[in-house]
């Protein structure tokens, strides 16, 4: 019971290695044995918010070497809470590749699995360092699943995708390396033990450290003016991966819950908020080349990938704030945007599978799309662009309340309530071009002759459909549940934001000897 | 020695960064080669730079070397090479099918004569 949280990270490498050593070249059985582990990982993710339900985060020590010398994994209420949502939306997407795209190239659920690695130590992770080796898993995996089908628009999106990563890696490096100069420590709890007795010479240089390290996870949450790699790389990459990435996104906007609403929070003394002045405008000015970008977009991934960007401005509006409320109407938002945009993304991908050459450009076709996937475009856009009854709503609610009483509250509220607006024309606005127009009957025969030559190669799209359908769903589910869920999550923030517990528990000797050298005074 | 080892990192990094803005993939692939030998040597510095001491525990030592700085460039190397790996060949892979290596456009190639904003030598 006490080694549990290292299971998430084990259980997706075994996997991995199982399905690349033993099952090769076996599609069916590496189907059969993917999907069951991420079950597995599911089961496992659900024990562990139960576990972490009680409120005390609980360290792992690797090795059992005592915490700020060996590394530890922590889980506390808001890694639990990640872990579980990316357990859950791994086995929706791991359902929707088995539709066909993981027949189109080799090694998907080998490379899948891997990603859930990464992205479970990242949640997981309770040092700086670790944190950095688990982003490199991610993004060595998510490089294989991006250029996952090959083809040369991928292998262009895919170099730039990989350069930029590269640079972001060696970013991270030298941010890394700063904080280590001066703290002599990457131990997160022993940072945020350390920081606010750092001494006066070294402010500069630490302050330096935080904010490269603020410029890493920025770049890798997508926040203007580090934004442009995203609609390229997402655009390119294949359905199903594409919805796995919502999760990559997100592995920023948590590292800067994490480091700068924990180490560098509140109680960090003389650098207390360091992220603090940035993250608000930047996200502001996401929130609005995000709405332009949805409007602007002439194909449908590209549209899903600039409501993306929106969507990590509103997050990241959220957690700019850093206060209990603000992070805790995140986390809900976090979680509702998460699982819209995945169904965003296989529906856009099962819309430029039927569409045939149209792909997803928003142009009218002779023939329109089934009624089915209509529906799901209407719901999908309805959660996404955060309208009622969806989730959406709900979040940019509690968002809007959450920055009520902090002085930019004009700001936030004009910028939001207006970009929104330009969101949902955008989402008409395709919506109506892919539903409701038809091409004219001239050019009809032509792309009828083409698309009849698709259609016997075309997969059938029954996963993937009801994958999208079950993200939808659990949207509604969101709503329905929106009291307990909220409370929950408010908890989680309150936790989050909490540095002193966190070290002790982490550093139970070095929170002793601090009590004692206060009670002697 | 400190001047020398900082105003190496300082080179390292500012070729590095240069090559990184061209817009072909080669010398951006080199460029991001430099920054890693910079930002490597950048983590080793960072244990305090001592000359001739051991960094695991020796009975004769006068003193140590931090050997933490140690392990983490050693991660640091492996992961920057095999990522050089990986990009090289995406980059091949992007040139032979594509067949320019132009980091900045994805446009297909039928596009881009017809504009005939082709500046570039294309190869066959």
């Amino acid at each position: 019971m006490n080694a549990l949280p290292v299971f998430p990270i084990v259980l997706p490498a075994l996997t991995a290695a199982f399905l690349v050593l033993v099952l090769r070249h076996r599609l069916g059985a590496q189907r059969i044995v993917s999907v069951g582990a991420t079950v597995l990982l599911l089961i496992v993710a659900i024990v562990l918010y139960g576990v972490a339900a009680d409120g005390a985060p609980r360290p792992y020590l690797l090795g059992d070497w005592p915490a700020p010398f060996g590394i530890v994994l922590v889980l506390d209420r808001l890694s639990a809470t990640m872990v579980l949502l990316t357990a859950a939306l791994g086995l929706v997407i791991a359902l929707a590749a088995c539709g066909g795209w993981d027949a189109r190239g080799r090694h998907f659920h080998p490379l899948f699995q891997f990603q859930l690695m990464g992205l479970m130590g990242a949640f997981l992770t309770g040092d700086v360092f670790n944190l950095f080796v688990f982003f490199e898993v991610m993004l060595i995996a998510s490089y294989g699943l991006m250029l996952h089908g090959g083809g040369e628009r991928r292998l262009k999106a895919g170099f730039q995708y990989v350069a930029i990563n590269l640079i972001g890696s060696t970013l991270f490096l030298f941010a890394v390396g700063l904080i280590y100069a001066v703290t002599g420590t990457l131990n997160m709890a022993d940072l945020a033990a350390k920081v606010p007795h750092v001494a006066a010479g070294d402010e500069a240089l630490l302050k330096t450290g935080a904010l490269l390290l603020f410029l890493v996870f920025a770049l890798k949450a997508a926040l203007v003016p580090l934004h442009w790699w995203l609609p390229r790389a997402y655009a390119a990459a294949p359905g199903p991966v594409a919805a796995l990435f919502m999760l990559m996104t997100k592995v920023g906007a948590y590292a800067i819950l994490r480091v700068f609403g924990l180490v560098f929070g509140e109680s960090a003394g003389p650098l207390a908020d360091v992220a603090a002045p940035w993250v608000l405008p930047a996200a502001l000015v996401t929130l609005a080349l995000g709405a332009a970008g949805v409007l602007a977009s002439r194909t449908l991934s590209g549209l899903a990938c600039f409501a993306v960007v929106w969507s990590m401005g509103l997050l990241l509006v959220a957690f700019g704030l850093f206060d209990a409320k603000g992070v805790g109407a995140g986390l809900y938002y976090l979680v509702h945007s998460t699982v819209a945009g995945a169904a965003l993304f296989l529906l856009v991908d099962v819309l430029r599978a039927a569409r045939g050459p149209a792909a997803d450009r928003l142009v009218p076709t002779p023939t329109l799309p089934s009624m089915l996937s209509a529906g799901l475009f209407f719901a999908v856009a309805i959660a996404v662009a955060g309208m009622p009854p969806l989730s959406g709503f709900l979040g940019k609610l509690l968002i809007l309340d959450a920055s009520r009483n902090v002085p930019a509250m004009a700001w936030i509220w004009t910028i939001v309530l207006a970009t929104s607006l330009v969101v949902i024309l955008g989402f008409a606005r395709a919506g109506s071009a892919l539903f409701w127009k038809t091409a004219p009957s001239e050019a009809a025969a032509a792309d009828d002759a083409a698309s009849g030559r698709e259609e016997k190669v075309r997969e059938r799209p029954l996963l993937p459909v009801a994958a999208c359908a079950t993200l939808v769903a659990g949207t509604a589910l969101l709503t329905v549940f929106a009291g307990p869920v909220t409370a929950a999550l408010d908890t989680t923030a309150r936790q989050a934001l909490d540095t002193a517990r966190y070290v002790e528990a982490v550093l139970p000797a070095a929170a002793a000897k601090k009590s004692v050298t206060l009670s002697r005074r | 020695m400190e001047l020398l080892v900082a105003s190496g990192i300082g080179l390292l990094t500012a070729v590095g960064v240069y090559l990184v803005l061209r817009r072909h993939s080669f010398p951006v692939i080199v460029g991001t080669v430099f920054l890693s030998y910079a930002v490597n040597l950048f983590l080793f510095a960072m244990g305090r730079l001592t000359v001739d001491r051991p960094p695991i525990v020796d009975p004769a030592a006068a003193g140590y070397t931090d050997p933490l700085p140690q392990a983490l460039v050693l991660t640091a190397i492996v992961i920057s090479f095999g990522m050089t790996a990986l990009i090289v060949v995406l980059a091949l892979r992007g040139f032979l099918e594509s067949g320019d290596d132009r980091v900045d456009r994805t446009a297909p190639k039928e596009d881009r004569t017809a504009a005939g904003r082709d500046d570039d030598v294309v190869f066959p």
